[in-house]
């Protein structure tokens, strides 16, 4: 037992591990920090307060501020629930179509937001709403964010819709439940956990989107990121780094909720195998 | 079908006569709101540009031309190669390689030291390294640019151990951005190389070491080559958003270290406004992505056989 750990182990690469993590929160958590700083200035320290975060809320610039994060989540809140309903169709139908001529062709259809740079999707995405004659605006934004999510929705709704064994479905199929009551009562009890992640998945996505969203806001309207980036391209101010963190913390809480809710599921699915 | 042997043996199709209506949603809004568009910034790369944005209806190879020659102020003069914006792209693909370099030295012996925890453990290591992924970009971009500017915490702790004796300037320059890259897309290299070193049966390690291989060796000869599908993963997901960022090189980078992103961003948003032109570098970046992900496929499919 000994000597496989040891063949397994090797010198320096814990440390690289903790200089990998050190790396990866380093930065937000010294934003997290200087949030709190009671100074006007950002270099140097004033002590602990909380004025930045109440600056967001009653500061000059809080009704900019209300604006975007209003368009933010409920912008959000549609693309994601759109894809999500988008996604598990297109889950169902591949994973639980049978084999079908074209297979391969519509999962690289379905991946495409993701192998095209976003840059690329940006730009397409503006010349063909300005061809066509879309209003940029609230609901152009809406569409494009629907169309990026629908594979983060997908991919973990079709991992999980894997992972279960289709005898559950053949057993209500051949109790003569039709193939709506066999979605409803069977699949979608053991499936939820996965469409739940695909649902704050996308969620996130579309809230933290800033390069399409940036291209195709239209004039006078704005979403948390590209509020943020039109600040901070004039020099970070402390109340960018507050709501900053308040973003990344809101994100976070998102991410460990979804990573439960995967858990959940899996134990489930493990008891009832 | 038997039941019980397991989903991934036998093809579920329960759906399959639904299938169409099933895939038909996603198959009309990523056809009509992305392809289409992509086909038509295709067309747009081959079309007259207009003053203030837009585009005349009219063919022409100006955008392309405009990219690689150089035909005098007036366009009356023999063509000569034009290193402007080649130079662009070479530098973008530079900087994403670099990126990509310095993940993997980062990057694996993460990996590989998270897939060699006890189970339990693992995950918990792995949440940690994906949380990162999950904040927003332009946070993570901006939280990297307080941290290395002139006057920001890293210089002024250098500064204060006595270190450095004036602030290090790295704002602003082709580092700062190498390392924007490297910060934002590191989680990316972690998770695919992890999946590999995970699946790697550690019975080698054994035979190779009874043969008296040195674990130098052994990381070389026996374990890099049994995980390399999950290194060309972890390198092509930080190569391919690397190449066309926008974000870190306009954050971290100054005039010097204009990337693919920052130069199709100043075609529609910016001063330059030339959507024909834009749409050209666009096609061009599109066409390097593509390149890179057939030489991916082409190499899984050589691994599988």
């Amino acid at each position: 037992m000994d000597r496989t750990f040891d063949i397994k182990h090797y010198r320096g690469f814990f440390s690289i591990t903790c200089l990998c993590l050190v790396i990866l929160y380093g930065p937000l958590i010294i934003v997290m920090i200087y949030s709190f700083n009671d100074s006007v200035s950002i270099t140097n320290w004033g002590g602990i307060s909380l004025r930045w975060y109440v600056e967001i809320f009653t500061g000059l610039e809080s009704a900019k501020f209300k604006a975007a994060a209003w368009n933010s989540f409920s912008i959000a809140i549609m693309a994601a629930i759109v894809s999500t309903v988008i996604a598990t169709a297109a889950a169902i139908g591949m994973i639980r179509g049978g084999n079908f001529k074209g297979k391969f062709a519509s999962f690289a259809l379905i991946s495409l937001p993701i192998m095209v740079p976003e840059i690329v999707t940006a730009v397409a995405t503006l010349i063909f709403f300005s061809t066509i004659g879309f209003k940029l605006g609230t609901l152009s934004i809406l569409v494009a964010h629907t169309v990026f999510c629908i594979p983060f929705a997908y991919l973990p709704i079709s991992a999980r819709l894997q992972g279960i064994d289709a005898s559950y479905e053949e057993a209500a199929q051949d109790l003569f439940a039709n193939r709506w009551k066999t979605f409803r009562y069977v699949l979608m009890p053991i499936m939820w956990p996965g469409i739940v992640a695909g649902f704050l998945l996308a969620f996130i996505i579309s809230l933290d989107d800033f390069i399409i969203t940036n291209f195709i806001k239209g004039a006078g309207i704005e979403t948390l990121p590209t509020a943020i980036f039109g600040s901070v391209k004039q020099g970070i101010k402390p109340n960018i780094m507050a709501l900053s963190t308040l973003l990344l913390l809101f994100s976070i809480a998102l991410v460990t909720l979804s990573y439960f809710i995967g858990k959940r599921g899996e134990a489930n699915q493990n008891t009832q195998q | 079908m038997a039941a019980g042997t397991g989903s991934g043996s036998t093809v579920s199709a329960i759906f399959s006569p639904v299938r169409f209506w099933l895939l038909l949603p996603s198959w009309v809004v990523i056809g009509f709101f992305l392809l289409v568009p992509v086909l038509l910034m295709l067309t747009y790369s081959f079309l007259t540009k207009e003053f203030r944005g837009g585009v005349i209806w009219e063919f022409s190879l100006a955008s392309y031309d405009q990219f690689l020659f150089d035909r005098g102020l007036f366009g009356d003069e023999a063509p000569v190669i034009k290193w402007t914006y080649i130079n662009i792209f070479i530098r973008s693909i530079l900087q994403a390689f670099g990126a990509t370099i310095f993940c993997l030295l980062i990057g694996f012996p993460t990996a590989y030291f998270i897939a060699t925890r006890p189970i339990q453990s693992r995950t918990i290591w792995l949440f940690l390294i994906t949380v990162p992924y999950w904040v927003n970009l332009l946070i993570r971009t901006v939280s990297m640019k307080f941290l290395i500017r002139d006057s920001g915490p890293l210089n002024e702790l250098l500064l204060y151990i006595g270190l450095i004796d004036a602030p290090l300037h790295v704002i602003n320059t082709n580092f700062a951005v190498q390392l924007g890259l490297f910060y934002s897309y590191l989680p990316f290299m972690v998770l695919p190389i992890y999946a590999s070193v995970e699946r790697y049966n550690f019975t080698f390690s054994e035979v190779a070491s009874d043969l008296y291989a040195s674990k130098v060796t052994i990381l070389w000869e026996v374990i890099l080559p049994v995980v390399k599908p999950g290194i060309i993963a972890g390198s092509i997901l930080v190569f391919v958003p690397s190449l066309g960022a926008f974000l870190a090189p306009d954050l971290l980078g100054g005039a010097k270290t204009f990337m693919i992103g920052s130069l199709i961003e100043d075609q529609f948003k910016g001063n330059a406004g030339n959507w024909p032109f834009g749409a050209a570098a666009s096609m061009i970046l599109l066409s390097l992505v593509l390149v890179v992900l057939m030489f991916y496929v082409r190499a899984q499919n050589k691994d599988q056989t």
